[in-house]
């Protein structure tokens, strides 16, 4: 094995590099369709590359399930993370913080764009009851919400989000199919952008496949992926606003 | 569906006085959503006269024949479509697919074909729906034959989706599927779909995580699943949604076509899609008459309540609900065996002894329908992205299913809340039910509830609090319930809601034989 400085995986011992892996391959089982994924693996940068399970889905596919040894390492000194700016607060304290710094009610419009119909995200961030006992932000005394469910032509988000006045909006989107949610995200912040109310908002992203950094790329102030608890997205944006208020200021003062 | 029932439903000592009200109360419910519909119809019921008598296709522009003819009938759509239809035949002497291309190419006008002797277009009316509805018939005779031969699993019968986008892809995976053991396949349909006010035409190969429903489409898995029913010596049923905008349409297509199974809830559509209440309410009478008449088992969405609402503190709605798409379904002239009541298992699962709620929910909804092959829904809500913990909670929910004897199983895949399945997802979820199935089987005769005990309890007081809720939404009315939220804590106006404006009054001398024929044939409406 290729020694390489810095963090591989672990199955059992330091850097033994140990990697468990499974995925179908569109050809009938047999010695051949084992020896391929053996040496797709190897692609991969597994070595010694094993199939351990490997079944026929029915003629037409093979399921394999494989090990090996990943050869890649990773060195942790050179990792930069792009991360969501804000200090993560819980309910209390992001009201309390809301009340105190901004002084009046954050209002909130969130939707799934385009088609997607989706909305449990939407809903774990939005709705009273929230997920896992993180309360959504309807139930936050210093946030209104308008929530405006599924299936929302970006031209209605945007145009509704200017009647509410909205401090911030949220887009949550779940299914995707040839990225067409990248798409359908960086229109909605051209199309506010355009009309001129991109820096009135705070613009939040979230969904399975959003990463902060990609959410920044698509023109957001954050993005926010899997696991994200309604206190986490609440906290952003009103130290963003608050962040915003801020610099507001020093321009009057400066 | 069971040769014998469980004995955990069995022993639910549940209060027989509250069961009865409860029933008494649901049909009381929709007794009175049905003599609004009566005096009512609609674009899509229109358009599905016109497709059941023979009209199909589509204008140089793609828009629908049945489409075209309806927009024609403008403001004399209360007449009814097979009015207009037939009393252009009766003047012309086409038959109703040569009148619709005449409307077409701009060749008729049907409001300025002159009038035929009325008695004359009832009696084409009436002899093409006497041919429309044995032409249902002989599918339905199709599919008896088929079962007959092949037979039936036992249940629950695994029930896999489909969702690729491009119908010939679909078939693969469903071949594939049905190889390694499902029963039922459902082609998950395009995201959006049910919004269309049109049914699109053709095979496609695009679409948005999921495959448009189209009479073509249908046609093609058909044969694919008959090809392989013959392969694997069991009738593997075939699904999609009699639902959205086009109803009765697609429930008709899915009876020309022969599906098994159509996707039809009193209120999904209202409630998940702000569809018109008025609307969804007529379209759905009559695509649950054709269903009636089709064999199809429909399939309830009550499982939808628990994605938004909590599945512990909303068990009860679900209940509820489920009492009066019963009625709804019974006064349609659906048997019990056609009625696919629906529920999931979505409950928390950090909650502590949360499987014995979710025992007594499954072995409630069993008791209190016991004629219907109930259709139980996985979870999806808490999973995570952790596939492995993913894989465990189905595991669970495979058990409660085969243990309380419920009758269809639509399989939870690891990977939900991830992706659409992959084909090796598939193969993983219906081991994990195939395994837990065969291996618990009989578990739920063998088992007897402790009278008084927690299961029995929780059964009851989820029993109570339904009833309590019918109670109220008979108190209110259906509509005015919906305005108030008492479902999924949805509000919406009975004159709110997209399709509000294809309700249409029907005319003292509204014409639709279809209906007719429909009605004819059995059911207590």
């Amino acid at each position: 094995m290729v020694e390489v400085e810095g963090v591989r995986p672990y199955g059992d011992r330091r850097d033994d590099g140990a990697v468990q892996v499974s995925f179908t391959l569109p050809v009938p089982d047999g010695e051949r369709a084992r020896e391929a994924a053996r040496m797709l693996m190897r692609q991969m940068g597994l070595e010694e590359p094993q199939v351990v399970f490997a079944r026929d889905l029915g003629g037409d596919f093979t399921f394999v399930v494989g090990y090996g040894r990943c050869r890649h390492a990773v060195d942790l000194a050179a990792v930069r993370v792009a991360r969501v700016n804000a200090e993560v607060m819980d309910f209390k304290a992001v009201n309390r913080f809301a009340r105190e710094r901004l002084g009046r009610k954050v209002v909130v419009v969130g939707a799934c764009t385009g088609s997607d119909a989706h909305t449990l995200g939407l809903d774990a961030i939005l709705s009273m009851k929230g997920f896992a006992g993180d309360y959504g932000l309807e139930r936050y005394p210093e946030f209104r919400v308008v929530n405006l469910g599924s299936q929302v032509p970006n031209e209605t988000l945007a145009g509704r989000a200017v009647e509410e006045g909205a401090d911030a909006i949220l887009v949550s989107q779940v299914v995707t199919m040839r990225d067409v949610h990248l798409t359908n995200l960086s229109r909605l912040a051209e199309m506010l952008e355009a009309e001129g109310v991109r820096d009135r908002v705070v613009l939040v992203c979230g969904g399975p496949r959003i990463t902060h950094e990609l959410a920044v790329e698509l023109g957001y102030d954050a993005g926010f992926g899997p696991g994200t608890g309604a206190s986490m997205v609440a906290s952003f944006i009103v130290q963003e606003l608050d962040r915003r208020r801020q610099v507001r200021r020093a321009g009057q003062e400066g | 569906m069971n040769e014998r029932p469980a004995a955990i439903p069995a022993d639910l000592e549940l209060d027989g006085r509250l069961v009865d009200q409860a029933r008494e109360d649901a049909r009381a419910i929709a007794r009175e959503v049905l003599d609004h519909v009566r005096e009512h119809t609609t674009t899509s019921m229109e358009r599905t006269a016109l497709r059941l008598a023979g009209i199909d296709g589509v204008d140089a522009e793609g828009t629908p024949l049945p489409n075209l003819l309806v927009e024609q009938m403008g403001a004399g759509l209360g007449y009814g479509a097979a009015y207009w239809l037939f009393n252009a035949v009766a003047a012309t002497g086409l038959d109703p697919m040569a009148v619709a291309g005449a409307v077409a190419e701009g060749r008729i006008d049907l409001a300025r074909v002159p009038s035929a002797p009325p008695g004359r277009v009832r009696e084409l009316g009436r002899a093409a729906a006497r041919a429309a509805v044995a032409a249902v018939d002989a599918r339905r005779q199709e599919r008896d034959a088929l079962v007959g031969r092949l037979g039936n699993p036992p249940s629950p019968w695994l029930y896999v989706i489909v969702a690729t986008g491009n119908i010939y892809e679909d078939v693969v995976q469903a071949r594939s599927a049905a190889r390694m053991g499902a029963d039922v396949i459902a082609v998950i349909r395009s995201t959006g779909q049910s919004l269309l006010d049109y049914v699109p035409y053709g095979p496609t190969v695009e679409g948005y995580a999921g495959t448009y429903a189209t009479q073509a489409n249908f046609r093609v898995m058909r044969e694919a699943l008959d090809g392989v029913s013959q392969e694997v010596g069991r009738y593997i049923r075939q699904v999609n949604y009699a639902s959205g905008l086009c109803m009765p349409e697609i429930a008709t297509m899915g009876a020309i076509e022969r599906l098994d199974m159509m996707l039809n809830d009193a209120m999904y559509g209202i409630l998940f899609r702000d569809i018109n209440p008025r609307r969804t309410l007529i379209d759905q009478y009559l695509s649950r008459r054709i269903s009636a008449r089709a064999g199809h088992i429909i399939n309830t969405g009550e499982d939808n309540y628990l994605t938004t609402d909590d599945a512990y503190e909303a068990a009860h709605t679900v209940i509820a609900s489920q009492f009066i798409n019963e009625q709804f379904a019974l006064s349609a002239g659906l048997k019990p065996e056609q009625i696919g009541l629906g529920h999931a298992f979505q409950m928390d699962p950090e909650m502590t002894g949360g499987l014995l709620a979710e025992i007594a929910q499954a072995a409630l909804v069993r008791a209190l329908f016991p004629g219907c092959p109930i259709k139980f829904m996985p979870p999806t809500k808490y999973k995570t992205g952790n596939i492995f913990r993913a894989h465990l909670q189905d595991a669970l929910f495979n058990l409660v299913g085969v243990m309380t004897g419920q009758g269809i199983q639509l399989l939870g895949m690891p990977t939900e809340a991830l992706h659409t399945p992959f084909v090796g997802d598939r193969y993983l979820a219906l081991e994990n039910a195939r395994y837990v199935m065969n291996n618990a089987r009989g578990l739920g005769q063998e088992l007897a509830l402790r009278p008084g005990g927690r299961i029995g309890r929780r059964a009851g007081e989820v029993l109570e609090r339904a009833a309590g809720l019918l109670g109220e939404i008979r108190y209110l009315g259906l509509w005015e319930a919906l305005e108030q939220g008492f479902f999924a804590g949805v509000r919406r106006d009975r004159e709110g809601g997209k399709g509000r404006e294809g309700v249409v009054l029907r005319e003292a001398d509204y014409f639709n034989p279809f209906l007719e024929a429909l009605e004819g044939g059995g059911g207590d409406g």
